[in-house]
């Protein structure tokens, strides 16, 4: 029998980074939130004190703070033709999975979207023409002007190491002067570079490039943010990705907003409680609450006037498929909105080797790098191209760890003695410098429910069709090249380029930068949700997350995905309380 | 009053650290105001596959042992997966939570799959390797008249080539997905913390330079392409520190 619980004004289903925002400002206006995280309580002295936390076997390769795949995983194919089958273990990419969610164990790179990516499809077909018509590019329905006070809040709340490139439109040396105009300067300087950042530098600027410092979460010093909350000087341990910081030196809902938002006597947290579906009213015209289930086993029906969904994208959209809210998506006729644009990211790469010098890439953190915008979403002309978008081109040190980072020369065999003098030869002396591409929405490209297996629970998994499209490899081809210029001018014996080629495989890791599927717009017909990211069938349902994206743009989408959460929960606070009704009227 | 004996304290000490941990993993609510939660006993440290389980038969011992002194010789150039007792690091894995595949997704129904949809395995990991096992050695039986222990580093290289060329193949499971788990396995140990049995007395860390688990390199930020050389540190410290 389902038990149920005293109706509480806002019920957050998932307790990472977005979670913590609507959570903190929702409190902040006076309502009554409710946060349910199917995972445990975590904090840094308890689950990733220094002692402890630089466990690559642990934490990286047997998937300590990830989900499970055995409670959830999603089936796979790359086009329609084949049968998808189960990701069994992950690969790819690494869902979060308890309190502060992917939030902790995020690398930290910062960047906003650009203000033609939030145009994308006006912007390009304005620029040059009409788009494919299999190319389900659209514009967001949101703006970057709109944005921009939300994107300097999670500046701040996070104390984002940088350089302005362009305050208020006046454009400043060192910065990236691409960038969308800052309405303030980054609150805390860059972090000091290394050596393979200092020839990165140097070889994008002999090639006319304008390189800047990566904007990072990864403290450069100490800092205080608007809520009170210290962090503390990276150290530089080379464990941030897959990894909780021990030492509060990365942003984190952990380190910027927990300790504040659990003393407000009107948040409360439930852990280990999942949520299953969304309920509706007899009418169906408003969500009534949802019921989850905790690890007694019981069933639990939470009623909410306000429900919000702050889950992975992959999650948030099989929760709506789950539920039946919205029309799924169908790729042949294109009708209907939840899982249309699954989208990710184009990677490559080129390594430097060194002869001489050491890199000693163990000195790193998740954001320490420089990068170049030269060759970003419309920074450059695409005439004649035929590919739209592009992705910034950086060189990062973020790790030395040596299960998963140990490069070594074209030619090396796999294993054996070759293989493992060049490991020794090179461990200290390889750089990498990574293209980040985008991912344009393509009709085929899609997420819906999989006919044949199911969860821990008996539920349909997530099933994802996706393949990299022609514009995906326009545009790798296109960029790659220069990130090759660009390694052949930073003195090393030679290079090795890693380029993406082939149809997406689920399990080398790329990056987890799931796009879509919750996709945000103008217009019901070709949308899930507004511009103010609430839902188009049910007024008191609103959506966070990239899922929100309806194209991935060619940078790290966190800060793009806060500005949109706090821009939501403005609205929420600005406009839907007063008046508890569709934000836009069709 | 009972003596225990040391394995017995260990085990007990194990039980309660299992009972402390557990309601982590049951549903809890937190907030209204109670600030951040703080219990003693919470810090969640690293267990599994640090202690002694084994699930390797001795003849799957040797085989596995002499695989990885293939992948990772020990050369003229330094230590490889002997020295680094990588075998025990696996057998240790194959007995706990990864070698059962208790976090993978391991429901039906089983497709080959293509070669982007990862991992289609009906087996989790220990039973691949022992499928996988026993296979081999019925193979080098069958072509060289010894198991694949006894056998010289050259035939060794040809079948371990011909299991990643496909050229080799088993009936009962694919032979390249257990050479492809071998090998990520293998890299693994001899890489992994001590702590979990492989990379003993660091020295995967110490061959290719790799400071370990230190975590402040503030001072060495502005190296500008030196060396640094650090003796390396493990979750438990190093020998040094404990030494006279």
């Amino acid at each position: 029998m389902t038990k149920q619980r005293p109706r509480v004004d806002v019920v957050l289903i998932g307790f990472g980074w977005t979670g913590a925002m609507y959570a903190e400002k929702l409190t902040a206006a006076g309502l009554e939130v409710l946060a349910l995280e199917r995972g445990p309580w975590r904090d840094t002295h308890s689950d990733f004190a220094t002692t402890f936390a630089q466990d690559e076997l642990r934490y990286y390769w047997r998937h300590a703070m990830f989900q499970e795949a055995s409670q959830e995983t999603l089936t796979f194919r790359n086009n329609s033709a084949q049968t998808a089958l189960p990701m069994r273990r992950w690969g790819s990419f690494l869902p979060g999975n308890g309190v502060g969610g992917a939030g902790v164990h995020w690398n930290g790179q910062t960047y906003r979207f650009l203000p033609s990516d939030f145009v994308a499809r006006s912007h390009n077909e304005e620029r040059y023409g009409p788009l494919p018509p299999d190319m389900t590019v659209q514009d967001y329905g949101v703006t970057y002007d709109e944005l921009e006070p939300h994107f300097d809040h999670f500046d701040k709340i996070c104390g984002i190491g940088g350089q302005a490139g362009n305050l208020r439109g006046e454009i400043l040396p060192g910065g990236n002067p691409f960038e969308g105009p800052r309405s303030d300067h980054y609150p805390t300087p860059p972090m000091q570079m290394t050596f393979s950042q200092d020839r990165f530098g140097e070889a994008a600027r002999q090639l006319g490039l304008s390189p800047f410092p990566v904007p990072s979460a990864n403290m450069s010093r100490a800092y205080v943010n608007p809520l009170g909350m210290q962090l503390a000087p990276c150290t530089y341990c080379g464990y941030c990705e897959k990894y909780g910081c021990g030492n509060y030196s990365k942003a984190s809902p952990q380190t910027t907003i927990l300790p504040a938002l659990m003393q407000r006597r009107n948040f409360s947290l439930r852990t280990n409680s999942e949520v299953l579906s969304v309920e509706k009213t007899a009418d169906g015209s408003r969500a009534s609450g949802v019921t989850y289930v905790d690890t007694s086993g019981e069933v639990v029906f939470q009623p909410a006037e306000i429900v919000v969904l702050c889950a992975y994208p992959l999650q948030n959209t099989r929760l709506l498929l789950l539920s039946n809210i919205g029309t799924p998506y169908d790729p042949r006729s294109g009708e209907g909105v939840v899982g249309k644009n699954y989208c990710y990211q184009v990677m490559s790469s080129v390594t430097v080797f060194f002869e001489e010098e050491h890199t000693n890439g163990f000195v790193g953190a998740g954001a320490l790098g420089m990068a170049v915008d030269d060759y970003n979403g419309d920074n450059f002309d695409h005439s004649g191209l035929g590919f739209i978008g592009g992705g910034y081109i950086a060189c990062n040190t973020t790790n030395a760890r040596p299960i998963e980072s140990h490069p070594v020369p074209e030619g090396v065999p796999n294993w054996g003695s070759r293989w493992k003098r060049a490991v020794r030869e090179n461990f200290l002396k390889t750089a990498d410098v990574g293209v980040h591409g985008a991912s344009m929405a393509h009709r085929g490209n899609h997420l819906d429910l999989d006919p044949t297996y199911t969860d821990a629970r008996g539920r349909p998994l997530l099933r994802m069709t996706y393949d990299f499209t022609l514009n995906d490899r326009r545009l790798t081809a296109h960029l790659t090249p220069v990130a090759e210029e660009i390694a052949r001018g930073m003195g090393g014996r030679e290079i090795k380029v890693n380029a993406r080629r082939g149809s997406y495989d689920t399990m080398p890791y790329q990056t987890t930068h799931n796009t879509g599927g919750t996709i945000m717009g103008t217009d019901p017909a070709t949308s899930v949700v507004n511009r103010y990211c609430q839902s188009w069938d049910l007024p008191n349902l609103f959506v966070s997350g990239a899922g929100l994206f309806p194209q991935n743009a060619g940078y790290n989408p966190t800060a793009t995905v806060a500005a949109l959460a706090y821009w939501s929960a403005e609205a929420i606070v600005s406009r839907y309380l007063p008046d508890p009704g569709p934000l836009v009227r069709t | 009053m009972t003596s225990f004996t040391r394995r017995q304290a260990v085990r007990l000490l194990l039980l309660a650290g299992t009972a402390l941990a557990a309601p982590r993993l049951m549903a809890r609510e937190y907030g209204q105001g109670e600030g951040t939660p703080w219990a003693p006993m919470s810090g969640d440290v690293p267990h599994h596959g640090t202690g002694e389980e084994r699930f390797l038969g001795p003849a799957e011992h040797a085989a596995v042992a002499a695989i990885c002194a293939r992948l990772i010789p020990s050369d003229e150039d330094g230590a490889g997966a002997a020295e680094a007792d990588v075998v025990t690091f696996i057998d240790r894995q194959l007995a706990g939570f990864y070698g059962r595949g208790q976090n993978w997704y391991m429901k039906g129904p089983f497709g080959e799959g293509t070669s982007t949809q990862g991992y289609q395995s009906e087996h989790p990991p220990a039973m691949l390797y022992r499928l996988a096992l026993a296979e081999l050695d019925a193979y080098c039986r069958a072509e060289h008249g010894a198991p694949f222990a006894d056998l010289g580093a050259d035939d060794q290289d040809a079948i371990l080539a011909g299991l990643e060329g496909e050229e080799i193949e088993f009936d009962r499971v694919s032979a390249k997905t257990f050479f492809d788990l071998v090998l990520e396995n293998a890299i693994e140990g001899f890489f992994a913390d001590p702590i979990y049995g492989g990379n003993r007395d660091m020295v995967g860390w110490r061959y290719v330079g790799f400071p370990g688990t230190r975590y402040d390199y503030r001072d060495f930020i502005n190296h500008n392409g030196a060396a640094i050389v650090l003796e390396p540190v493990g979750l438990s410290g190093r020998p040094g520190w404990s030494g006279p």
